[in-house]
């Protein structure tokens, strides 16, 4: 197992403390040393770089970074769907084990969907204008199972609208008769009627207006208890993440530069990115007094250098973050301990390792 | 259904004046244009006696003006007048000619769409390998060569050299004309008698002069259905699709083409006029007897009316094509309503 592992234990209880969801610690998806390219004219954008990742079956994973950092094609590479020109070039994707980059075409289809279920950052342009929303449920249910009966997908649309508070008369309407929060739902509808066992939503609120944002979240956390869901949330949107997930993997160039449970981020970020993000949220809950602007932009994908990618930006660059590479490393592990052996460790634990990729944490080597 | 109707009736009343226009155009055009039925008729010797007992006749004498007033007050009784230069109503050859001009463009359209958007798409699918390169350059091609040109290298390379496919008529002389008096639809009345093998004979004369006027608008629907694959491919909705494991022939298929497919109808409404054109020039090169070939004998002729009549009966097909191509779009796209 590569060193470059994750090394967390388990899925804390969210950081709200009603407990409800704790993980198993059961890892649910693995990706392990991922790193995709978009080979373009002037170059290759490394979008992602050897990141690897476990997500724990039950919790709420939120991944968050700028614009550019790699989150979207981190999230579509979970069902190999990569937008052109992207190409995975390394790594494993493990679900329940299983690796799918290794599977067909007809094998993938199965995972894609029942397995792992996908909601997107458009709402207003996710549905195809051309069908009712009732063929978009019969098309996804038929996909997976051929056999089965007009009568009983309708059965199950309906509930499934209702438990989105939607009235049925709506599936037989079209798209463009739909508001953007309604077409919102019916997607999260078309994703939650194949029972997924990990749910992945890429900026889900991105194109909704506040009024409606805010009632995302409780419906996330309603859909969750009630279908068994294991979330992997992607979100610009600090306040979102906080309110909802468990863990939160904060992301820079392609790599996942800190993980850690959600109070932890927010109260005690270690990265120094992170701590740069954090002062730029207004957050009423830490009473910050004055919000500071990170300075800098993210490095260019294209140029490949050996050093820490957050260097050209971070306050506490030294001699060696200039030569190598930080990797991502548990942080307040006790010596010695293997990412392997954290792996297995017992769910929940409060004294979850959480991981740093930056020298001024590393403790061993 | 009511609203159906009064669209209906809507766009029937507005060609009127768009009738209206086309004929006085046409109407000055053709009497500035030098000669006349006349001349034509007795030749440039006819004693100036005999020429302007016929001017009279015609009422040809008369002033253009009142000469167009007579005629918009015959149109508006539903009657064409006339032929100048033979003993027939305008209606009559008109009427015999339509049908075998609607085969020839119907077939024409059928091979364009029947390449151009099994083409287009395989183009998008297959974006920049060979086959795209390959593709791309067979449609700038097929747009490219002028119509009359693809059709004489059709028949001397199919018909002369291979002789594989007649090079001209609608039908072999074998078949006896009283096979066509149903309908005038060679396609059609041949299928009511259930004569195969004149059916067969039928499709097999219609096959250069189709593939001849379908390849040149090819050219522009794939193209048009490359770009609007590569776009629809793209949106959010495909990606959403593959994402909840649908296959991806459905995908493809169902969703991509269905969408990229509805500016390609818009487009064969905008092109249908342009492949009119292309069937005169088709209709002369592989005689065939259709309105096109008979516009041209009468423009030779001056026979004015009979000239009036076919461009009138030109306007109402690609009227009505038009109209058929938004109820199309009205039937695809949930979102127009008629
Ligand atoms: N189709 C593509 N072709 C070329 N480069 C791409 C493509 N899609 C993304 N990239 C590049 O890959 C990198 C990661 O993009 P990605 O969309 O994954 O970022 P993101 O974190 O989701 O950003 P955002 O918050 O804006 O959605 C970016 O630098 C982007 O420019
Ligand atoms: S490794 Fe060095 S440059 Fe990178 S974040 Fe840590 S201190 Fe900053
Ligand atoms: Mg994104």
């Amino acid at each position: 197992m590569p060193a470059t592992m994750t090394a967390t234990g388990g899925s804390a209880g969210p950081p709200s403390g009603d407990g409800a969801v704790a993980g198993t610690g059961e890892v649910l998806l693995g990706v392990r040393n991922l790193s995709i390219h978009y080979p373009i004219a002037i170059g290759t954008v490394r979008a992602v770089t050897d990141l690897s990742l476990d997500v724990y079956r039950g919790e709420v994973l939120g991944v968050v970074g700028e614009s550019g950092c790699g989150k979207s094609t981190l999230g579509l590479s979970i069902l190999n769907l990569q937008k052109s020109p992207g190409r995975i070039v390394s790594g494993e994707i493990l679900v329940n084990g299983h690796d799918i980059l290794a599977l067909g075409p007809e094998d993938i289809r199965a995972v894609r969907g029942p397995k792992i279920g996908m909601i997107f950052q458009n709402p207003l342009t996710s549905l195809d204008p051309l069908m009712s929303i009732k063929d978009h449920f019969i098309e996804t249910m038929r996909a997976h199972d051929p056999k089965i009966r007009k009568g009983q997908i309708i059965a199950r649309a309906e509930a499934m609208l209702e438990d989105l508070g939607i009235e049925k008369r709506r599936l037989s309407e079209y798209p463009f008769q739909l508001s953007g929060g309604m077409r919102q739902r019916i997607m999260i509808g078309l994703t939650l009627i194949l029972d997924p066992e990990l749910l992945l939503a890429d900026e889900p609120t991105t194109a909704l207006d506040v009024i409606v944002e805010a009632g995302f979240t409780e419906l996330l956390a309603k859909l969750k208890r009630k279908y068994n869901l294991t979330v992997v949330l992607v979100s610009h949107n600090l306040g979102l993440v906080a309110e909802i997930a468990d863990r939160i993997a904060v992301m820079y160039a392609g790599r996942i530069v800190e993980l850690a449970t959600a109070l932890e981020i927010f109260q005690d970020p270690r990265h120094p990115y992170t701590r740069g993000l954090m002062d730029c949220v207004p957050n009423i809950l830490l009473d910050r007094k004055e919000l500071v602007a990170m300075p800098g932009s993210p490095p260019d994908l294209v140029n490949e250098s050996p050093c820490c990618p957050f260097a050209p930006r971070c306050p506490k660059v030294f001699a060696r973050c200039l030569a190598e590479t930080p990797r991502l490393l548990a942080d307040a592990a006790p010596a010695g301990a293997a990412p392997a052996a954290a792996a297995s460790a017992p769910a929940a634990s409060a004294a979850a390792p959480r991981a740093v990729a930056c020298f001024l944490h590393e403790r061993t080597n | 259904m009511k609203r159906i109707l009064n669209y209906l009736i809507a766009r029937i009343l507005l060609t009127i004046p768009m009738l209206f226009i086309l004929l006085t155009l046409v109407f000055v055009v053709l009497r500035v244009m030098p000669g006349d039925p006349v001349s034509s008729m007795l030749g440039g010797h006819a004693p100036q006696a005999v020429i302007d007992a016929k001017r009279e006749a015609l009422g040809l004498n008369k002033p253009i003006f009142f000469q167009y007033l007579d005629y918009l007050g015959q149109l508006a009784r539903l009657d064409l007048g006339e032929s100048m230069n033979f003993k027939e109503k305008v209606s009559t050859p008109i009427l015999q000619k339509l049908p075998a001009t609607i085969e020839l463009t119907l077939a024409g359209i059928i091979v364009a769409l029947g390449i151009g958007i099994p083409l287009g798409v395989r183009s998008a699918r297959l974006r920049r390998t060979w086959q795209d390169s390959v593709i791309r350059f067979f449609a700038n091609i097929t747009y490219c060569i002028p119509v009359y040109w693809m059709g004489l290298m059709f028949q001397m390379l199919f018909g002369v050299f291979l002789n594989l496919f007649p090079i001209a008529g609608r039908v072999g002389t074998r078949v006896d004309s009283s096979e066509f008096d149903r309908t005038g639809f060679y396609i059609i009345d041949t299928l009511l008698k259930g004569n195969f093998t004149a059916f067969g004979d039928v499709m097999y004369h219609l096959v250069l002069p189709a593939v001849t006027l379908g390849l040149t608008l090819s050219g522009v629907f794939i193209r048009m259905t490359r770009a609007n694959m590569l776009d629809s491919l793209k949106s959010d909705f495909v990606l959403a699709t593959r994402a909840r494991g649908v296959a991806e022939n459905r995908v493809v298929y169902t969703h991509a083409l269905k969408n990229a497919l509805i500016p390609v109808v818009t487009m064969l409404g905008l092109e249908f006029a342009a492949l009119l054109a292309g069937a005169i020039l088709t209709e002369t090169t592989f005689s065939w007897p259709g309105m096109g070939r008979l516009l041209l004998e009468r423009i030779y002729n001056r026979d004015y009316p009979v000239i009036q009549g076919i461009i009138i009966f030109y306007a109402l097909f690609v009227s009505v094509v038009s109209l058929l191509v938004d109820i199309i779009y009205a039937v695809i796209d949930p979102r127009v309503k008629l």
